[in-house]
């Protein structure tokens, strides 16, 4: 049986030689960044340099990243910290109905603590039209967050766009590209964003290693308070291989993307029309703007559950939804956002593609996908 | 919010069997508390709810819709909400 590895959204598998760039810094060079002997300023070096190369992959100058440990607590940074540095000018916060919950709850948070939060609504494609940000956008508005790429329907949101609306109004502007940055090209000049959210993780780099872009000139208010590491931004003492490995990703990533966007957006169109052709399975999402590795459907009268687990029992890992939104039983607010019946919704299922998968793979998947979506369609009553 | 149809607001509390406190918890740990807490008490018996989170009042209900519990209303507390939810059956 093959293992075939499509939830390349969830998390990518760290690149060999991305590991091979973090190992010294397990061993001999362990040292804390802070020190002042030879090898904590070898460890320091290693910071800067992987500041250097994250930088080089989003058009950004290297005093402008904050190393966090997530894409959660970069968007967690970005919404609390630049919505507390700016209160005095304002209370207004606007994001959409499709974001990841690390916005949503940290909007949802500032609501608690006396701001309101406008959450946009999207089209059947999931897309925010700039005409809405425009009329949502009052006088005491100090902050607009709206996701660069969405990863449960691939959706690449015109975010320059928006951008020069909120760049317009003085308002500051976040985009969480963590979906992004790293599959596609993302240049936060040409982007025209004030903040940004990246995570190593999604371009082969390791877990616990993601960065916030700060354009220079933005104040921001720390989330961790302590030392003096990022420039006190953000205190602790800093995951130094992970860092480097972030590093290390991003320069791959740099190098390598249009070689990967043509080796995904390849399959990936051959994924939509293999399991579009099959009887009541809807793509999810646009077919232009998308993501070039992510494919997603909805499958009538079938739980994503169930088709995860017979896909599982076939070497095939993909993903439902959202994984905290199908632990809970819910329907996935973004399906429903783009008007998804409920009902449909469950049915979700996410294929999300990277550079060691290969057409014979896809050829394996469609095959196994077709035979277990008949035969739970033959299990199920809804489907008679 | 779609909460008419089946929120029952309630004026006094009612008698429960265990309480949970999640509050200042966000979506979705509300449901994934209640799935975990109803399995540790017996079916008859009931578990109340402290939560501050607004999307409760929404998602609580159809939870004991979807799970076959029965949801028995909610009472509004200065600073949080308190849900009353009986179990009515094993979960699976």
């Amino acid at each position: 049986m093959k293992n075939i590895y499509m939830d390349y959204a969830a998390t990518n598998p760290l690149h060999p030689e991305v590991l091979d760039a973090m190992m010294p810094y397990f061993k001999e060079d362990f040292a804390n960044p802070l020190s002042v002997y030879e090898p904590a300023v070898k460890a320091k070096e290693a910071i800067e340099n992987a500041r250097q190369q994250v930088a080089s992959l989003i058009n950004a100058k290297p005093n402008e990243i904050i190393f966090t440990s997530s894409g959660a607590e970069s968007n967690n940074f970005a919404i609390k910290g630049a919505a507390l540095a700016n209160q005095k000018k304002g209370k207004h916060i606007i994001t959409t109905k499709i974001e990841h919950h690390s916005i949503t709850n940290s909007a949802r948070f500032m609501e608690r603590s006396d701001f309101t939060v406008t959450y946009l609504p999207v089209d059947k494609y999931g897309i925010v039209s700039p005409e809405s940000v425009k009329k949502a956008i009052m006088d005491e508005t100090i902050l607009i967050s709206i996701n660069h790429a969405n990863s449960e329907i691939g959706t690449i949101e015109p975010i320059a766009e928006i951008a020069k609306i909120a760049k317009s109004k003085n308002i500051i502007f976040h985009t969480d590209a963590v979906a992004s940055t790293g599959n596609i090209p993302v240049d936060v000049r040409e982007l025209n964003v004030d903040l940004l959210s990246l995570s190593a993780h999604q371009f082969y780099g390791p877990k616990g290693a993601s960065a916030l872009y700060l354009k220079e000139g933005t104040r921001i208010m720390p989330l961790i308070y302590g030392g003096i590491q990022e420039g006190g931004r953000r205190a602790g003492t800093e995951n130094v291989p992970a860092i480097v490995g972030m590093g290390k990703a991003a320069e791959m990533a740099r190098e390598n993307l249009t070689a990967r966007i043509a080796h995904n957006i390849k399959l990936r169109d051959k994924i939509i029309r293999d399991v579009s052709s099959i009887e009541k399975v809807h793509l999810t999402g646009p077919i232009e703007n998308r993501l070039p590795g992510h494919a997603s459907f909805v499958v009538e009268y079938i739980e994503g559950e169930a088709m995860l687990l017979l896909l599982a029992a076939n070497g095939i890992y993909a993903a439902s939804g959202s994984a905290c939104t199908s632990k809970a039983l819910k329907a996935s607010p973004v399906l429903t956002s783009i008007g998804i019946p409920s009902h449909m919704a469950h049915g979700s299922v996410v294929f999300t593609i990277g550079q060691e998968i290969t057409e014979d793979d896809i050829d394996y998947f469609t095959d196994k996908f077709k035979t277990i979506i008949k035969r739970l369609r033959e299990m199920s009553p809804i489907a008679q | 919010m779609d909460t008419s149809d089946n929120l029952k607001f309630l004026t006094k509390p009612l008698h429960a069997d265990a309480t949970t406190d999640i509050i200042y918890m966000m979506c979705p740990i509300h449901l994934l508390t209640i799935a975990q807490k109803i399995k540790e008490i017996k079916v008859g018996q009931t578990l109340a709810v402290l939560t501050d989170y607004e999307g409760a009042l929404e998602d609580i209900p159809a939870w004991c819709g979807t799970t076959g519990n029965d949801f028995l209303g909610v009472m509004e507390e200065p600073d949080h909400f308190k849900f009353f939810i009986k179990k009515l059956k094993e979960s699976s």
